[in-house]
């Protein structure tokens, strides 16, 4: 098997660390609105952590991404 | 013509200039740099320029700016956290900036290059390093022992370095990952476009698809810049708040 053949499945391998992203900010968003509809009053105080937790999530998922991309164009 | 996604990440220097053996060109991301701290440094100025009691619509913009930063720095580090909001203001500002004046077509995204923003983590953590030890001295590694039983620390101890040391990684990655993931992909669909135009008659009727593919995610893709910047900022709060008050809660 040749370099690029090999390149282009370990790039793909990579990527499915974004299954664990997708699954995760399904996870913060779903509790959120699940906690927003038994206690609207207390829905906007936590918007903050919603997002936080959104942008934390998805950072883990591009690591994946990253390595990705290193596998594709830097060896 | 090959379409290259990538090509877009291209550092190109736009006025080259060699000394000796360097290389110190103004590249094309030194000036989208200039311009990204010139509009900044310009809509702020010009926002509190003739002040008002009751604010015109530039300096509100700006006064939010001031209060959304002020409240984020208050809540995630005290009140005596407010002696860095020079140093956050700046950071989320630039960050904004960069983000935002990266998805005007044609442009280059400041924060999509590793070293950049592996430059302002390394600044972030090293803001935290010398307050934690300028405020507590050598008790600042207290930060590393949790109240935890002896034989667990041992394994505790090594664990909280590692997570620790892996901060400024974290932090630059994280901006890094989410400019290139955005722009690779506004990219791809972009060349979607012109392919299937260029296939000619029924396809490039369908051609259409992707260009509203490409307006959908142009405003996902404004969300996460301020979104990241955010981030950035808020995860500098913390991590002043921990070097700030070792333990403590508030």
């Amino acid at each position: 098997m040749d370099v690029a053949a090999a390149k282009l499945i370990g790039a793909g391998l990579a990527s499915i660390a974004l299954v664990g992203a997708g699954i995760g900010i399904g996870n913060v968003f779903g509790s959120y609105l699940t906690g927003a509809l038994r206690n609207p009053g207390a829905a906007a105080s936590q918007q903050t952590n919603m997002f936080l937790g959104f942008a934390l999530c998805e950072a883990t998922g591009l690591f994946g991404l990253v390595v990705a991309l290193i596998i594709l164009f830097a060896f | 013509m090959k379409m290259n996604p990538m090509e877009q990440f291209e550092v190109k220097p736009v006025v080259p200039i060699h000394i000796g053996h360097y290389d110190l060109s103004f590249t094309n991301q030194s000036l989208w740099m200039c311009i990204v701290v010139g509009l900044a440094s310009l809509v702020l100025t010009l926002a509190v320029l003739n002040p008002r009691l009751v604010p015109g619509r530039l300096q509100s913009v700006a006064e939010l700016g001031y209060d959304f930063v002020a409240n984020m720095i208050r809540s995630a580090a005290g009140e005596d956290g407010l002696v860095f909001f020079p140093f956050i203001f700046t950071l989320f500002i630039f960050v904004l900036f960069a983000n935002v004046l990266g998805l005007l077509p044609g442009s280059f995204t400041v924060t999509s290059q590793i070293a950049v923003t592996f430059a302002l983590a390394c600044l972030v953590i090293l803001t935290v390093l010398v307050t934690g030890f300028a405020v507590h001295g050598i008790g600042f590694l207290k930060l590393f022992v949790p109240k935890a039983p002896f034989v667990l620390l041992l394994l505790l101890v090594p664990i909280e370095i590692i997570s620790f040391l892996t901060r400024p990684i974290s932090l630059s990655v994280r901006l890094f990952a989410n400019m290139l993931a955005g722009h690779t992909m506004l990219k791809v669909f972009a060349g979607f476009v012109i392919a299937l135009g260029g296939a000619g008659g029924a396809l490039a009727a369908l051609s259409v698809a992707p260009m509203f593919l490409i307006v959908a995610i142009t405003a996902l893709e404004m969300l996460v810049a301020f979104l990241q910047a955010y981030v950035f900022a808020i995860l500098t709060c913390i991590y002043l708040n921990e070097a700030l008050h070792l333990h403590e809660h508030h």
